[in-house]
Order: C-alpha cells, then structure tokens, then sequence
C-alpha cells in the first residue's frame, strides 16, 4: 500500500463510487464518482485516474485523478450509486432522487430524472410540507430503492414518473441505509440496531423478518451483502461495531468484532475477492479487513514462538476452517477471530471516512478533510 | 487599552448610506450584522421606508476562497502532526523534527500557490486574474517570511551555514533566473544573446558561480580575444572558498582562506586584468563585494534582501546572527536609497532580521487578510518555545489568541467547522469555552451532521450540549409526528422530561386510535424504559397488550394491577387500565385471586375518592363487576355459574354482557359505551 494518492479538493466529500465495468470487460476500474454535502453548493463529480499525468509536460504526478465533469446538486449527497454505465443516482437531504445522465462524448452530466419529493414528514400539497433527507439508495436495474429518515421505503423504476411502490411509515426510525437481498428481497438498518427484511411481493407495511442487536439498540449505519453468498450480510454501527449476520438464522448477529472508534459510516465485501472486507469511519480511519485462510505469516509466526502446541491445535482448527471458508470464512465464529487481519490504509488519521467503495484492485475514499484517497493496488 | 497600530481601515457597505441613515450593529462570532435604522429624532411622524436589507459582514474573507481551503485542510492535518509531537524529545532530534513541520507548512502554501497561479493565467476575467494574481502574491509572501523565520528561529543556523541558507532562501524566491538561463541556452548563440551578461551577472549575485562559470567558457569558446581573461574569471570563481556541509573546516580556517582569495581578487582590480572586458571587471567588483557595483544591479537584485545576502556572501560570508540586523538595515536604506518608503513586507523581513519575533507577528497580522499565517506560523514558534514568556493583557497567550481567532474564522464558515474544532482543543484556556459557543451555533439540517456534531461533543463529554442538540433533534422529530425518532432521541440524552412528554403522545395517539404505533421501538425497549416513570409505563402496558395477546391471562393480569399498585401508571390512565381488567375477569378460568380482585377495588375506590363528581355510573358498574369477580370459591377452579349470584347482581350481569369488554381501550376519562347504557342502569 505505498502508492496511495490524496488529492485535495475544495468540497467535504460524502460518498464515492466506482463506475462499474461493463460486463466481461478484462479493465481495471478508472472512473468513480463523488458528492459532497455541508458545502454551500454541493456537487455530483465524475473523476479519472487514466494515464493523465504521463501527457502532464510538468512532471504531472502519474495516477493522480482529474476531475472529468461535475453537475450542481440541490442539498447534501447523502448516498449515490450507479445505475448503470453512464447513469448515477443520488440522495439529496432535500428528500429528492435525482438521476444523473454522463455524456462521455462532450463529458458534461445532465439530469435525466428525478422525483422531488420521494422523502417527507408533511406531504406534498400540504401547506405545511416539510421534507425528510433521503439516507440511502440502491439500484438494481431497472429498479431504485431509496430510504430516508421519514421512515419511508420508495421504490421506483427508471422509466417510471412515479414510484411503484411506497412504504409509509415502514420504520419507527430513521433508516439509514438500504441493499438488495435477493430480488425481490430488500434490507434496511435503522437508527435502533435493527436489521429488517422486506419482501415486495408482501402487501402490507410489515417487514417479513427483523433482526437486531441485544438490549442497546445501537444505531446501524451501513450494510452490506456478500456477494455470493447472499445469506451473508455485514453491518457497521455507531460504536464502530462490526457486526457479521446469517439472515437465514437467529435474529442476532453472529458476530461482533470492536473495530472503529466512532461511527462506521461504510462497508463493503471486496465485490470479487470477497474475503477480503473494507471499512470507515468518523474517527479517520479506513481498515482492510483479511479473513482468507491463506495468512502465510501468521503461521510461521507460531513457529518462531517455539508454541509448537499452540500451533498444533490451531494448524488443526485452521484445517478445520479451510473446509468451513468453502461455506463463509466470515461465519465461522471463534477461530475466525484471530485469523482475520486488519491493516489501517490511511496514514494519518484526522476527520471521517465519509465513504469508500473497491472493485478489482482500485479502492477510492473520500473524507471530511475534503481529500480523495485513491489506490490502484490494493493487494500488492 | 494599548495605543492603536494604525488607524482602522473603513469598510464601505455598499447599498448603504452611513451619511444619511443611522445604522445598527450585532457581533457574531465571526460576523457582524448590520442595518439601517428608521429612528430619526426630527421626524418623528415620517416613516420612510429604509433599505429592507440585513449586511452580513465577514471579516475573514480569504477562509471563502476555494483554493486556500486546501490550505486549510492539509495544514490542518501538519497541525495536528505537530502538536502530537512528544514533548520528551529533545535536542536534535526535537529540532530537525519541528523544521520538517515548517517544511511542511512551507510546500502546502507552495502547492497553493502554484495553484493559484495557475487559475490566474486561466481566468478569463480579466479582474479576476487580478484578484487571484494578488493572492499569488500574498501567498509568496507568507512563504518567503515563513522561510526566513526558519532559517533564523527553528533551524536557528549559526555564523557560516547561516549565509548558505539565506542563499537558498533567496534563489527559492528569486526564480526568474531559471527560464531566462533556459532561453539563453536554448538560442543559437548563447553568448551573443541580448540577456547573456544580465544571466551571467544574476548567477554570480546568486552565489551560483559554477553555473556562471560554465557561462563564461561559452563566451571563451566564442571570442578567443577574451579567452585569457575569461579563464582567469573562471579561476577565481572556483577558487573562492565556501562552506560546505559535508566540510569539516574550521571557520577561522574559512575566514583565513577567504581572505587570501579576497585579496586575489583585489590584486586583479588593481592590475586592470579586466579592463578590456567592463562586464568582466563589473562582476569582478561583485565579487569583491563593492556596494557600488552592487547597486548598479538593481534591476537584477530586484529587492533589498536579495541585495543584503549577495552583499554579505562577498564581503563578510562568516557574518554571526547578532550582526544581521546591522547588516539588514544598512542594506534597506541603501537599496531604496530615500527613493521610496518600506513596504509592509520589508518591516516584516527587517523585523525577523533583528529577531524580533513579536514584531513580525504583529505586522504580519495587520498586513495579511488571513489568520492562518500568523495562527500557524505563532504555534510552530511556540513549539520551539521562543514565546513562552509573552502574555498577553487578555486572554490567554498571543498563541492561543491567534489559534482562538482563526478557528472562529473556520467555525463562521458553513463547512469548513470541522476543522475548527481541533484548533479549539489545543487552546488550553478558553478553546473548550469558543467550542461550546460555536458547535451549538451549527446548523443541523439533517441527523447524519447532526450525529457527527454530537460525537464532537460526546468525546469531550461536553454533556450540556449533547443534551440541548439531542432535544434540538427530537423536538424536530415530533414537530414531524415521528414519535419513534423523537423517543430515541431523547432516550440518547437521557433527557427524562422530554421522554415523558414523548411518552404521554404515545399513550394519547394509543388512546385515540385503539392501537400502538411504533411497535418495532417500544418492543425493543431494554434497560433504557428506566429513563422515565412514563416510559417505563408505557413499555409495561405495551408489554400487557403483548401477554394478553398471546393469552397469559395470569401474567398480564399481575402485572396490569402491579402497574397501578406501584403508581407507575399516571392516575389519568387508570380508569382505561380498570377496564382492561374486565376481559381478564370475563375469563372461565380464574385469573384475578381474591386478593388482587381486593386490590382492583382498592385502586378503584382510591381513582372515585379523588374524583368524587366524575363518571360516578361508571365507577359504579365497575364496582359491581369487581365484585362479581370476587364471587369465586378460594383455592381457584370454576367461576360459580351466574345462577348462584344474588338476583341484582344477575340483572347487572346480564346488562354488562352486551358490553363489548375487550378492546375497551378507545377511553380514558368516559367511556362512551359506558355512558350509553348508564340510563338503564338504576340501581
């Protein structure tokens, strides 16, 4: 992890995101996209880190990303996600969805759609209309599912003016953020610990399970799903808990790992090596979580302790593992403690890891000292 | 009060007349707000209407330019750096440590100024580039005071070393001569071009004579006439000794070696070896550090302390610190020469040249329209503890009062706040009161900035704002009908009062609907329902619904009455709690036991002594139920079939049976369905 590149840039940055590869396509991943929040004009931008700096006649540091088109965004970015190629969607704490169009030939962003009002207290129409920021989205084309702290889950499709279905009132409290299941399955994480599993082939406003923490109904921030196993799901709370569930059993988590000092505000499975987790946070940091099994130094560290009995038994519960990973190398719970290891990737901690996001080798952050992190060799 | 440095500088607002209307004020924090007034002593009737405008005025303006916040944020981060810097370390290792931070410092405004140059050239704007042209400036400024007080307090160079880094800080800053030497060597015939002596001349004055010795033996190889003389030059610049770094020589040995290569030169001059060839014989009058040929050179000097350090390079290389404010003064008045006056940035210079520290805060202060030269610059000062003995007449220390005024400067910013938070915390004296005064001045719109000014507070158990923000947010959320957020909010800042007062909305909307809301919050309840009696009510009679949903009649039954005997449950609510009762009395089985039966009537009886006038049939017809209740032989088993009952009790029976019992929950004070039958009921 030497060759990580910080740029600043003038605006505090709430989320970034990989534009995805086109299917089959053997490319490393070279654009990603950012919004910001708490400036006074937010913006949604679109970044490359291709080759630029070698056409840079100035020394122009290689690998650095430029800034490839930014459009005005009305609010804080409050969550963002590619809808497919060329089309992003946002979260505005105005409680708007917007969907931005990327036109690579002349590199400008449009509005392709938006739903104004798909997050409110008051609804629209009345006198007293006051909007709900809406937290937290996600796609899975051509369908867009957004939460917000009014509780409400919408889910719209790209080529319809108004949404398909609506949830009034799903959630007590805030929902601060969403994923996809399985079709038509989605998952929520609200701001008292709790885990809910909606389907939408169920009529009613009733979640078809709910999950959740013990007793402290410490708010969840994220979540994320395996990407094979989709049973699998990762979840990041306000005390920095990391906290690892089996949907299909128990309504409590199977495992709790203290990470973070402050608020997990995201994480993720490596999407192709998902053995591999990544996670940040309001106190800084940015983790790289390894639960593969093949940790060559962490056995020939016992072998130089001379705990040869130690390294017996735990040579002997690795075998074990090695066939347990086959299932998940993240459910397996005790053994599992000590083989995952955590690298920090940032070098100096100060203000929050708003967000992150990896796909293939590539990790990009963004934080509240306004820098982007980014990295092209993640497993190096 | 201290004397005034100069007088205040006059704002102009413009849209106002000061002149014609009277004009109101208020300080913020980093503000101020000002107005016209319509209060006219003379014309007292005449309402004109005056401008219906509020000024905000700021008076940090440069903490708005885009390009300056990444200065801000990637110092913030040196700051930071420095101040985790052990105080234990001492010495060398301590030293060389602080001089990287002013390094650090030193290529951030670099970067930024580069930047800044580079929008100049692009903008379009012709006032624009201006704009940002004076900030590049500005910028180089604060860089070259900043590398000078490196030099002279944080590396604290002694006699030799000195004058090599004071070259270094004067080719940083006088850099023109790079693109002419690249347009020089790039012509066809570097030695006749136009600039050839000007470069060979600034490279000499620059202490570069390698390079300007390679010069000379172009012009050799072009005219063999000067040859000879060319390579005498040539001789005599690299012959002059200097000090090296890696070098182990004495300064005394320096000084004896120079001397000899001082009066070398000096035999030249008299020989007349050059004067055939006035360039030559010029730069070897610089060499000799002649201050009248130096001054010739003006144009290239292009500044006084370009000229100070070439003046002491050839005539006094080994000049102590104690002796460069002689040295320095001399030098401005001859290079202006009463021309001109000084600017702000030569008393900078000359103050820092005299080791005044206190100086060249304070001019730099008036001088830059930014704290964060001074704030930082101060700070790294502090750190190498060259201000300890400074107090200030208010306050705290010029360090802490320089930090305390960029950091409200942050704070005045919409989202540059985050940052100031840091610089509070290392303000020993009064950086945890501005904290306080500011992070409840942030607006919250949404609850993720909400929880992130909240974990500021929290880490520095600042419990008062945590509590006001907490309410901030849960008053929000029941303006919005969103009890569950509200309740959880509250639950957060263990704020009892407002829990109740969520609470007593929940048992109201319960009330009025016949059914709970928010079920997923008030299930999952756990150890925080202690917070308030209320809520501890609330989860308690939800937890009843629960038990007497799943039909644990005796359960909910004990803990119905419980409720009401432990005086949890607010007296208002009892009469519903009573009626709950009915179903579990309606039960084959028998649920109340004699006893609890007593203790219903007792409650009953207590909630009607209290309130004589109200509902008197409805407490009437509890009574008789009640006591219908107790009509069941001890040690439990059947209810005694209705014919066994006294004939009056029969009858009431046989009315209550068209009752509906269960939910009776749409009341509190009177129950509808009570007052509908309670015409038949005479008893």
């Amino acid at each position: 992890m030497e060759e990580i590149y910080a740029k600043f840039v003038s605006q505090k940055i709430s989320k970034t995101r990989w534009r995805p590869l086109p299917p089959g396509s053997l490319q490393t991943a070279e654009t990603f996209a950012t919004g910001s929040w708490d400036n006074e004009e937010n913006y949604v931008s679109l970044w490359s880190i291709g080759d630029f700096g070698n056409l840079d006649s100035d020394g122009g540091f290689e690998g650095d990303h430029q800034l490839l088109c930014d459009i005005k965004h009305h609010g804080d970015v409050m969550d963002l996600q590619f809808f497919d190629q060329e089309r992003i969607v946002a979260a505005s704490s105005t409680g708007c969805v917007t969907v931005f169009l990327h036109h690579p030939n002349n590199q400008t962003l449009s509005v392709n759609q938006q739903w104004t009002t798909a997050h409110y207290h008051t609804g629209p129409g009345s006198p007293s209309y006051s909007s709900a920021p809406c937290t937290g989205v996600v796609c899975n084309n051509p369908e867009i599912v957004t939460v917000g702290e009014d509780g409400r889950i919408n889910l719209f499709r790209a080529d319809h003016k108004e949404a398909v279905r609506t949830i009034d009132n799903a959630d007590s409290s805030t929902l601060h953020a969403v994923t996809f299941l399985r079709t038509p399955e989605i998952l929520t994480v609200n701001s008292i610990g709790q885990l809910k599993i909606w389907d939408f082939r169920q009529q009613g406003n009733e979640p078809s399970q709910i999950l959740s923490l013990t007793g402290d109904r410490v708010p969840l921030h994220c979540v994320d799903r395996h990407p094979n196993q989709q049973h699998v799901v990762a979840t990041g709370g306000q005390d920095g808990m990391l906290s690892i569930w089996d949907v299909r059993q128990g309504t409590m988590p199977v495992s709790l790992l203290k990470a973070h000092e402050a608020e997990m505000w995201e994480v993720h499975f490596h999407p192709s090596n998902p053995d591999h987790l990544f996670t940040c946070s309001e106190d800084g940091s940015l983790w790289h979580w390894n639960a593969s099994t093949d940790v060559p130094e962490k056995s020939s560290l016992f072998h130089q302790g001379g705990r040869s009995s130690t390294f017996l038994s735990h040579s002997i519960s690795n075998q074990a593992n090695v066939h347990q990973s086959v299932i998940s190398s993240w459910l397996s719970t005790d053994p599992a403690k000590d083989r995952i290891e955590i690298t920090s990737l940032l070098p100096s901690r100060s203000l929050s890891v708003n967000s992150l996001d990896v796909l293939g080798p590539c990790l990009v952050c963004g934080t509240d000292a306004e820098a982007i992190y980014v990295t092209r060799h993640l497993f190096s | 009060m201290e004397e005034l440095d100069g007088e205040p500088t006059v704002t102009l607002i413009p849209g106002v007349n000061s002149k014609k209307n009277q004009m109101c004020f208020d300080w913020g924090p980093g503000e101020m707000l000002v107005c016209e007034t319509s209060f006219n002593k003379k014309e007292k009737s005449e309402m004109v209407p005056s401008c219906p405008f509020i000024y905000i005025i700021r008076k940090d303006v440069d903490v708005y330019s885009q390009i300056l916040r990444k200065l801000f944020n990637e110092s913030h981060g040196i700051f930071l750096g420095l101040q985790r810097i052990d105080e234990e370390l001492t010495g060398k290792s301590r030293k060389s440590q602080l001089v990287r931070v002013s390094k650090n410092y030193r290529s951030v405004i670099r970067a930024c100024m580069e930047e800044m140059h580079q929008v100049a050239i692009a903008a379009k704007d012709p006032a624009n580039g201006r704009q940002f042209s004076s900030q590049v400036s500005i910028l180089s400024a604060m860089e070259l005071i900043w590398n000078l007080c490196e030099i002279l307090f944080i590396e604290v160079a002694p006699a030799g070393p000195l004058l090599l880094h004071l070259l270094d800080w004067v080719r940083l800053h006088v850099c023109e001569v790079d693109s002419l030497s690249a347009d020089v060597l790039g012509s066809e015939n570097p030695s006749k071009h136009d600039s050839f002596w000007n470069l060979v001349t600034i490279l000499v004055l620059q202490g570069r004579l390698d390079e300007a010795r390679q010069m000379l033996s172009k012009e050799a190889d072009a005219s063999p006439a000067s040859a000879g003389i060319c390579r005498i030059m040539g001789d005599l610049m690299r012959t002059m000794p200097i000090l090296s770094p890696g070098n182990t020589q004495t300064l005394t040995e320096l000084e004896l070696k120079w001397q000899h290569w001082h009066e070398e030169c000096e035999r030249y001059l008299q020989d007349s070896t050059f004067a055939t060839s006035p360039h030559l014989e010029s730069l070897l009058k610089i060499m000799l550090g002649d201050e009248a040929a130096l001054l010739e050179q003006k144009e290239l000097l292009s500044n006084w302390y370009h000229f100070l350090v070439t003046r002491l390079l050839y005539s006094n290389p080994t000049v102590k610190p104690i002796d460069l404010h002689y040295y320095a003064q001399s030098s401005l008045d001859l290079f202006l020469g009463g021309e001109s006056s000084p600017e702000p940035l030569d008393n900078i210079l000359l103050a820092a040249f005299e080791f005044d520290i206190h100086q060249v805060i304070k001019e730099c202060s008036i001088a830059l329209s930014n704290w964060w030269f001074v704030a930082h610059l101060t700070d790294l000062l502090d750190h190498c503890k060259l201000l300890q003995s400074h107090n200030l007449y208010f306050g705290s220390n010029m360090r802490e009062f320089l930090l305390l005024e960029y950091a409200s400067g942050l704070f005045a910013h919409p989202s540059l706040w985050q940052l100031g938070v840091d610089y509070f915390d290392y303000c020993p004296e009064l950086g945890r009161v501005s904290l306080e005064l500011h992070i409840e001045r942030i607006p919250l719109n949404t609850e993720q900035k909400a929880l992130k000014v909240l974990r500021i507070c929290e880490q520095r158990q600042m419990t008062e704002q945590v509590r006001s923000i907490c309410k901030i947010l849960a008053m929000k959320a029941v303006r919005n009908n969103r009890l569950g957020s509200a309740l959880s909010w509250s639950i957060r800042a263990k704020d009892a009062a407002f829990a109740t007062l969520v609470s007593d909305r929940f048992l109201r909307d319960y009330c009025e609907r016949g059914c709970f809301s928010d079920l997923d919050l008030i299930d999952n309840l756990g150890p925080a329902m202690m917070l308030s009696d209320r809520l501890t009510f609330l989860g308690k009679y939800r937890e009843f619904h629960r038990m007497y949903g799943e039909k644990r009649f005796a359960d909910a039954a004990s803990l119905l009455l419980s409720l009401m005997t432990s005086r949890i449950a607010p007296r208002s609510f009892w009469m519903t709690l009573l009626t709950d009762a009915l179903p579990l009395l309606e039960q084959k089985q028998v649920i109340f036991s004699a006893e609890q039966t007593y203790e219903l009537m007792r409650c009953l009886e207590d909630l009607t002594s209290r309130r004589p006038v109200h509902g008197e049939s409805d407490t009437e017809q509890l009574q008789v139920i009640f006591t219908f209740g107790l009509m069941v032989p001890h040690g439990g088993g059947k209810r005694l079939p209705l014919s066994q009952a006294s004939p009056s009790l029969q009858k009431h029976w046989l009315l209550w049976t068209h009752v509906p019992l269960f939910p009776l929950t749409c009341v509190i004070h009177t129950p509808p369905s009570f007052r509908r039958k309670s015409g038949i009921l005479v008893f």
